[in-house]
């Protein structure tokens, strides 16, 4: 429902569509009547406000039309931006453990479609339907003055417009409609991975087998839009038969029925004018099928089990940042990957973990961070156990590297600036140099202000991951967790690189997450090692 | 914008056949109007004049309205098949045309813009199918015949709408004129926001790791609430214009009503004439007032449109058609001094890059990140086009072959392989479609990955593998291949040293020719010699003598 600020504007839409649906109406009615009544030569005089009323109409309907439109965009747009940032909120719920089924193309598409859906439904289905039904029936009620029996007929031609047409345009589209969703998510899904994986397509000369997997997707997409066709027509031809014999309706009962030559012409002609408001109902029928499929995964976005359950009450963020993981085991859609770990991590220490990839480090991370539920066992921090904790209170102590962190398309400040928002350049410049990126980004024309482009594209992997080291040596945790951090480095800077940010930790936790362990500083031998 | 582009005939025969079929149409609507007027003029003044039945005139009606639904209904199946089969030829072609224009071309086009585009993008093109370019040719047909019967009936009211009539489509050309670039910024806008999207909810775990994420929520409400208000602002125009359109058409048509009206008052017109010209005025402009109120909801469908065309008209990179590539088991690959800049970056990705490959040798290119390792690779598979220098082969440069030849030559491994929806043999068989079970076993074996099942679904973009393991089904998919020169890039991160060593092995046995990016001391001593890519100038180890031998 929209908030209160959007309902004045949606009233006024309503308000002024019909007045420029009625004007329509009342510019053929007045004009029938006056030709009709000019034809039997009468004074001039007692046809003025006839006159008048013909003109008015003429100007009204062009007025309030563009009223009506720019008070509905502007409402729905409104109703939108909303719709958009609520399903935002969920989504950050979802992250990241939640989204992992849904195919990012298709994610995109859906989250672009479906939202966009909200505003079609308020433009082309809620505000059209008003002002068509009130307009018809306030036309309905002058006809039932003029002679109830050619009042009645209009009023069935009126009722059928409004229900059986959409209902018949609803019916014919619904399987077709239902079908397109999915093939449009497909073919969606199909052009995305195409085009990120454009690369290892052309070097492997599969372009043509990759095209044809995609023209199937895209034909079954095109059939199931030719099926859809049929719809539309119909409800549009029943709503020509409608209109039309409302006016021979008029046309047969007027002539038999004892009333004066001008009524008569009314009585035909204005039927015809109903065309104008109820010409959008059928496209509104359809229309609302598409939205309502849309709402519907809107819906089910908005309802999908979180993964991650906040506490209701949550537990104040101890002071102790002792790690204490006891029989964890944790893993996705019931199949737990790690399986009964303890380790206990003491504040400010060094930790590493080890194990082959698969072995569920960054499992562990997840769990680490709450971005996970344990299945079993738990982990503390401070003494209380993280599922006591908020996630954001979790996260505000313990940081996170992963081997491929994002990398928004915005400036390397902006980039910096996400960890820690007010942080002065001189600040940034420091986390770069520490990262060992400094001199990187002063070689740029742009220093902090260069686009890094999409997923950091304008930047090589080590320059990227160095990026997110800088990122995360600026905000205040007291334990990072290293998830592969120098998978796509070259071993002397990965070496490098780790002891510097040992030493940058200082009196913080260090979690080593790698299979790799030799290139930690300190060399230890590994506190735990994965299966 | 022009009313009808001629290059979606040309791209779309679809769009051919349609055109053809509403004209008919349009011809067959325009006679019925007229008829529908005649008899409805007809019957009433039989009726206020004479007191006579309507029976013939109304059986009449009902034919012609018969007819004319079932017009509206053939048009509007025709209209919705013509566009899902536009869309689909469109679609095809882009993807199409953007793989031939490569990688490098579309890593500077955005994927999510592109993916917008083949989908709400060409939606849009719907309503120009469905509405807009009937009611065009409607517009074309109908309002010339009602004028001139009309004028049969009554001049004066005919020569009313003859001169308001032009003025429509005046009125149209300056909404076309306003809203072309309007409509072109909304399109821009909508790319924008749906990259917005697409990088936040790619980044969220990134952002609730900073604790940014809840922020989020405020950030889309303002950007979305910019949309609107510069939507508005294009919109107050846009309909600023179809308002004088619409005032225009409701105007004359009082303007005939009273006109005629005066007139039977002084009895110089019939009742019928003049209720014919009643009936017929609003339908001259209908047609052209349609044309307007379809106009804005189909310029959405056009911008995407020109969008579809921008990029079908990129002209192709120069391409060879050599198909005689040497067999490079025995030929040896030179670079020349290959300077690689990439668009918008000032300093070269790669400067002055000599380097010679001979048959059966194992070369590791080594190099602080950034160096330029990557590029290498990428301008002797012709990913990049170097703005200096010659990839050689034998005698010939490289970019004189065909390049699905040339590249059949190579069996790449990217530093982030891109993974296919699907299962882990037929990622596998990408390069070698026709690779047996076994073969896809050994390859992977090969490629240190044995314990991996290949009928395991990978997930999009391989998510359902570990890192590690989508680089090794990557090594596979190389492997897997008869290309005689193998191009890796960082081939065994993420692989533990015992697999690697075994990786290494298989390389050196295969006696394939190798090119690799290395960072790991197992690969780099692995390799026959060791070239350092980057600072000042990459050194081909034969010229410098900075080689390392094994």
């Amino acid at each position: 429902m929209p908030e209160r600020i959007v309902w004045p504007r949606l009233v006024l839409a309503v308000l002024a569509g019909v007045l420029a649906s009625g004007a329509a109406v009342g510019l053929l009615a007045t004009s029938a009547w006056l030709i009709t009544t000019a034809a039997a030569q009468p004074p001039v005089l007692t046809l003025l406000v006839a006159i008048v009323a013909v003109r008015a109409f003429g100007v009204g309907r062009g007025f309030f039309r563009y009223v009506e439109r720019l008070a509905a965009h502007d409402a729905a747009y409104r109703v939108l931006g909303e719709t958009r940032s609520r399903i935002t909120g969920r989504l950050e719920e979802l992250a990241p453990a939640g989204l992992g089924s849904v195919r990012s193309g298709d994610l995109l598409a859906r989250l672009l479609l479906d939202v966009d859906a909200v505003l079609d439904l308020w433009l082309r289905v809620i505000l059209p339907v008003l002002v068509a039904s009130v307009t018809a029936l306030a036309t309905v009620a002058l006809l039932v003055v003029l002679l109830p029996a050619a009042g009645a007929a209009v009023a069935v031609a009126v009722a059928l417009a409004c229900t059986v047409v959409p209902w018949l345009t609803a019916h014919s589209a619904r399987c077709a409609e239902r079908a397109i969703a999915g093939h449009r998510g497909e073919v969606a899904a199909g052009a995305t991975e195409t085009l990120l994986t454009a690369a290892d397509v052309v070097a492997f000369n599969a372009t043509d087998a990759v095209l044809a997997s995609f023209s199937a997707a895209d034909a079954r997409l095109a059939a199931a839009e030719r099926r859809s066709a049929w719809s539309a027509g119909l409800g549009n031809a029943l709503l020509v038969l409608c209109v039309g014999g409302a006016s021979v309706a008029g046309l047969v009962l007027g002539s038999s029925a004892d009333i004066s030559g001008p009524v008569f012409a009314v009585l035909v002609l204005t039927p015809l004018a109903l065309a104008d408001a109820l010409g959008g109902i059928p496209a509104t029928a359809q229309v609302a099928m598409r939205v309502k499929s849309s709402l519907t995964r809107v819906q089910d976005l908005l309802s999908a089990p979180t993964p991650v359950a906040e506490p209701a009450k949550p537990h104040k963020l101890p002071v102790g940042r002792d790690l204490v993981i006891s029989h964890l085991s944790a893993g996705y859609d019931g199949r737990d990957v790690l399986r009964d770990v303890g380790l206990t991590v003491a504040a400010g220490s060094r930790v590493v973990v080890t194990g082959p990839s698969g072995s569920g480090k960054s499992t562990l991370a997840s769990v680490l961070l709450r971005f996970l539920e344990p299945s079993a066992g738990e982990v503390a921090l401070g003494g209380v156990s993280l599922t006591d904790l908020s996630g954001d209170d979790v996260r505000s102590a313990i940081g996170l590297l992963t081997q491929e962190s994002h990398v928004f398309d915005t400036s390397i400040r902006e980039n910096l600036l996400l960890a820690k928002p007010g942080t002065s350049d001189l600040q940034l410049w420091r986390a770069l140099y520490r990262a060992r990126l400094g001199d990187f980004v002063l070689s740029l024309p742009n220093g902090l202000g260069t686009m890094v482009g999409e997923h950091g594209a304008r930047l090589s992997g080590g320059e990227r991951q160095r990026l997110a080291f800088a990122r995360l040596l600026l905000a205040d945790h007291d334990v990072l967790v290293l998830d592969e951090p120098t998978e796509h480095l070259d071993e002397e800077t990965g070496r490098a690189l780790l002891a510097d940010l040992f030493a940058a930790a200082g009196s913080r936790t260090v979690v080593l997450l790698t299979h790799r362990p030799e290139l930690a500083p300190h060399t230890t031998q590994p506190a735990l090692v994965l299966p | 914008m022009k009313p009808l582009d001629p290059r979606l005939l040309r791209r779309a025969k679809a769009a051919r056949g349609f055109l053809v079929g509403s004209v008919l149409i349009g011809v067959a609507t325009g006679l019925l109007i007229i008829v529908q007027a005649v008899l409805l003029a007809h019957g009433i003044t039989q009726v206020v004049l004479h007191g006579a039945a309507v029976g013939q005139v109304a059986w009449l009606l009902a034919a012609v309205l018969l007819a004319r639904a079932v017009l509206v209904w053939v048009q509007e199946v025709v209209a919705q098949r013509a566009a899902a089969a536009v869309k689909s030829t469109l679609r095809r072609q882009v993807l199409e045309h953007s793989l031939k224009l490569g990688p490098a071309w579309l890593s500077g086009e955005r994927s999510s813009a592109l993916t917008t585009l083949l989908t709400k993008g060409l939606d849009d093109l719907d309503p120009y199918f469905a509405r807009y370019l009937p009611q065009l040719v409607l517009a074309a047909t109908v309002p010339a015949g009602v004028v001139g019967w009309m004028a049969t009936g009554d001049l004066i009211a005919a020569g009313t709408v003859a001169v308001t009539l032009p003025l429509i489509p005046v009125f149209m050309a300056l909404v076309g004129w306003a809203t072309q670039a309007h409509s072109r910024r909304r399109q821009h806008a909508l790319a924008v926001l749906a990259h917005h999207f697409s990088d936040v909810v790619a980044g969220l775990p990134t952002l609730k790791l900073f604790g940014r994420a809840k922020g989020q929520v405020t950030a889309v409400r303002e950007v979305t609430d910019r949309h609107r208000v510069a939507s508005m602002k294009s919109l107050r125009l846009a309909f600023l214009s179809s308002f004088v359109l619409e005032l225009l058409a409701s105007i004359s048509v009082a303007l005939v009503a009273v006109g005629v009206g005066l007139r039977l008052i002084d009895g110089k017109l019939g009742l019928e004439t003049a209720l014919l010209v009643l009936i017929l005025a609003p339908e001259a402009y209908l047609p052209l007032r349609q044309v307007g109120a379809h106009f804005h909801a189909s310029a959405d469908g056009v911008a995407a449109s020109e969008e579809v065309f921008r990029v079908l008209e990129t002209p192709l990179p120069q391409r060879g058609e050599r198909t005689d590539v040497p067999d490079l088991r025995v030929t040896p690959l030179h670079l020349h001094d290959v300077t690689v800049l990439y668009p918008g970056r000032d300093e070269p990705a790669l400067e002055g890059c000599d380097l010679d490959l001979w048959p059966g040798e194992v070369v590791a290119l080594a190099g602080p990140s950034g160096a330029g390792k990557s590029t290498v690779l990428a301008a002797v598979l012709g990913f990049v086009v170097p703005e200096r220098g010659v990839v050689v082969a034998g005698a010939s440069a490289a970019d004189e072959f065909a390049p699905e030849r040339w590249r059949a030559q190579f069996a790449w491994v990217p530093q982030r392989p891109g993974l296919r929806t699907g299962t882990i043999a037929d990622n596998i068989r990408l390069g070698r479609p026709a690779a047996t079970d076994t073969q896809v076993l050994r390859a992977l074996a090969q490629a240190g990955a044995s314990e991996l099942d290949p009928a395991q679904q990978v997930g999009e973009g391989g998510q359902l593998l570990s890192g590690g393991q989508r680089r090794r089904v990557a090594l596979a998919r190389a492997l897997v291949t008869e290309a005689p020169v193998l191009l890796l890039d960082e081939p065994t991160a993420g692989l533990d040293a015992e697999a690697e060593a075994a990786v290494v092995a298989h390389l050196r046995a295969s006696g394939r020719t190798v090119l690799l990016v290395a960072h790991r001391p197992a690969l780099l001593a692995a390799a026959d010699r060791v070239v350092t890519v980057g600072s000042p100038k990459s050194l081909d180890a034969a010229l410098t003598g900075s080689v390392v031998v094994r």
